[in-house]
């Protein structure tokens, strides 16, 4: 274990922080709103020489992802950050770097996509990518965007897996948010995440390899079983990382962040900030004697399906908070709802109702009120057994 | 128990609000508390109304949204009263803490608020004496200081030492902790 300083950072310069101690080869980037303070901050590490990276400041998102492509394949430790309509430019390159199996650890800070036009955060760019491959973990503090950054690196990079990652975080609620942080000294964040040496690189001249090259009916399919094993069985490596860094750092760092779940009836799941927000709740109403719980899930890809039907099963009613639609789904739920139920129905466990909020799409407030209405809703279902409608909405008007 | 304290801040952007916000969560870091700072975003123009928020905790800080119920409300700019409800929410006991050359007694029968603790100071003339700007926001945490007693002067006067110590001239570094420190002097409650 070594001490941290603490800092006070907002969240998108925590994760900046983490890449000025990782000290990548290379970082290609374009700067959006809300991740802009992240590229501003690392790209004067390198004016400053605080770093020894390659910085390509490209004319695009997609230029972005495809340099970050081209140097990983070339042996590099990648590492870049992307917002909303920036990651959707990335697109088509986002299956390139995993189906390269390129470990490229990116931040993204969560914003609403166009249209209509908005900077705040929700949901729908990263779970638009939730099917690109690549791992994803959401933070609910800055605090945790940091440490998920430095751990999602180590992951990344496990020989075993060799996959990129992103590493979310809530736009303006934490991104901008200024809070106590605290940093690992850089030489213990260095020991942690130790040197990159891929097996196998492009400028290794000695051995020449072609890389995500043509692959026709004859071996595309058996590449893709090899990339989807992989991802199905990274969690005991995802498991290990987390424990090895909850030991440096004594913070806590579990896959599923439970709180009140040993006994609870109600349950509300939420990623990220909002989780935060709940659990204070959740505090408040356990003091009045409320078996009431929250799980956040810090990872989302790959899904810890088990784990969570484990840790709900026993509830009367359960709520998934889901601030993304997958529009088109059936009843337009959200993405981490139609997992669950999904998880639910493999485990045999049909018979918990549990249903669907939509919020704060765009920035909207999501408060202490409006969660604890939640629970409300939960202890109707529980006491008449009637679940009602599937998909409601949280904080809208009219 | 855990303590926390819950502020609210009306000013016009451009005043730094949101610098004095962040510095006043610094300075109560090393004390080992936890604290949030964060504004209200909207369409950002020079002198619009603007909302942030600090909070201040001797515990980690899970709530991440906006301050519904504010323990106090600090006005940095006078000229918002009347224009944005700054009473809003705020709680029975609360503190308000107001930049105006008004009394307290005059101010609370303006807002028509009974509650707890109102706190007056002329931060405007204060920031023009000191250097000649009308910067009030950063000097207004000397009277946080007097009306918390989660704030410690000496923390924020040490903390903007360190924070503006690497940006600005020593002379003005100086003016801005004179100015905290005449704040905390000044300010009169009623």
């Amino acid at each position: 274990m070594v001490a941290s300083q603490f800092m006070p950072l907002d969240g998108a310069n925590a994760v900046s922080q983490a890449m000025r101690q990782i000290n990548p080869d290379v970082v290609a980037a374009y700067p959006i709103t809300p991740q802009t303070a992240v590229v501003q901050n690392f790209s004067q590490y390198v004016a400053d020489g605080i770093v020894d990276t390659e910085f390509v400041p490209v004319e695009s998102e997609h230029a972005a992802m495809s340099a970050c492509v081209g140097a990983s394949a070339a042996g590099a430790r990648v590492m870049t950050a992307t917002s909303a309509n920036g990651l959707a430019l990335m697109w088509e390159v986002l299956y390139i770097a995993s189906g390269m199996r390129l470990p490229i650890v990116m931040t993204v800070v969560n914003r609403a996509l166009s249209s209509p036009l908005n900077i705040h955060c929700d949901h729908s760019d990263s779970m638009g990518a939730r099917d690109s491959g690549w791992l994803q973990f959401y933070a609910e503090s800055g605090q945790e965007a940091y440490d998920n950054t430095i751990k999602a690196l180590r992951i990344a990079e496990s020989k075993s897996l060799s996959l990129p990652v992103m590493s979310c975080q809530d736009g303006f609620i934490t991104g901008h948010g200024v809070e106590r942080v605290g940093l690992l000294p850089d030489e213990a964040v260095q020991e942690f995440v130790g040197s990159y040496e891929p097996e196998l690189t492009l400028l290794d001249t000695d051995n020449p390899i072609t890389m995500g090259a043509w692959d026709f009916t004859d071996h595309y399919f058996e590449h893709k079983r090899q990339q989807t094993e992989a991802m199905n069985a990274s969690m005991e490596l995802i498991e290990s990382v987390c424990q090895e860094y909850e030991m440096l750092s004594e913070r806590p760092q579990p896959i599923l962040d439970c709180y009140g779940m040993d006994d609870a009836e109600y349950a509300i799941i939420v990623l990220s900030s909002t989780a935060g927000t709940t659990r204070s709740l959740v505090r408040q109403m356990r003091a009045e004697g409320k078996k009431v719980g929250v799980l956040k899930p810090r990872l989302f890809r790959p899904f810890p399906a088990a784990q969570i039907v484990d840790c709900i099963k026993n509830c009367k009613a359960v709520a998934v908070l889901d601030r993304a639609i997958s529009f088109g789904a059936p009843q337009g739920m959200g993405p981490l709802f139609t997992d669950i139920t999904s998880a639910l129905y493999v485990a045999g466990e049909c018979d918990l109702p549990v249903v669907n909020y939509i919020f704060g799409l765009g920035g909207r407030d999501t408060t202490p009120p409006m969660i604890a209405g939640v629970f409300e809703d939960l202890e109707k279902i529980g006491a008449t057994g009637d679940r009602g409608d599937l998909v409601r909405y949280l904080g809208l008007r009219g | 128990m855990s303590q926390m304290l819950e502020i609210r801040w009306h000013g016009r952007a451009g005043q730094g609000v949101v610098t004095a916000g962040e510095l006043l969560g610094e300075s109560t870091m090393e004390a080992g508390m936890f604290f949030q700072a964060f504004p209200e975003y909207g369409a950002e123009r020079m002198g619009a109304p603007i909302k942030a928020y600090t909070r201040l905790s001797s515990e980690e800080i899970e709530i991440h949204s906006p301050i519904l119920e504010p323990d106090m409300v600090i006005v940095v700019n006078p000229n918002l009263i009347g224009v944005v409800d700054i009473t809003e929410g705020v709680k029975e006991e609360g503190t308000l803490i107001v930049n105006t050359s008004q009394s307290p007694e005059a101010l609370r029968k303006r807002l028509g608020f009974q509650g707890g603790q109102v706190w007056c100071v002329d931060a405007t003339r204060i920031a023009i004496e000191e250097f000649r700007r009308d910067i009030p926001s950063t000097l207004i945490l000397g009277v946080v200081a007097k009306a918390s007693e989660l704030v410690d002067l000496e923390a924020i006067v040490e903390t903007t030492r360190e924070t503006l110590g690497g940006k600005l001239r020593p002379e003005i570094v100086d003016a801005n902790v004179r100015a905290i420190e005449r704040a905390f002097e000044e300010c009169t409650q009623g």
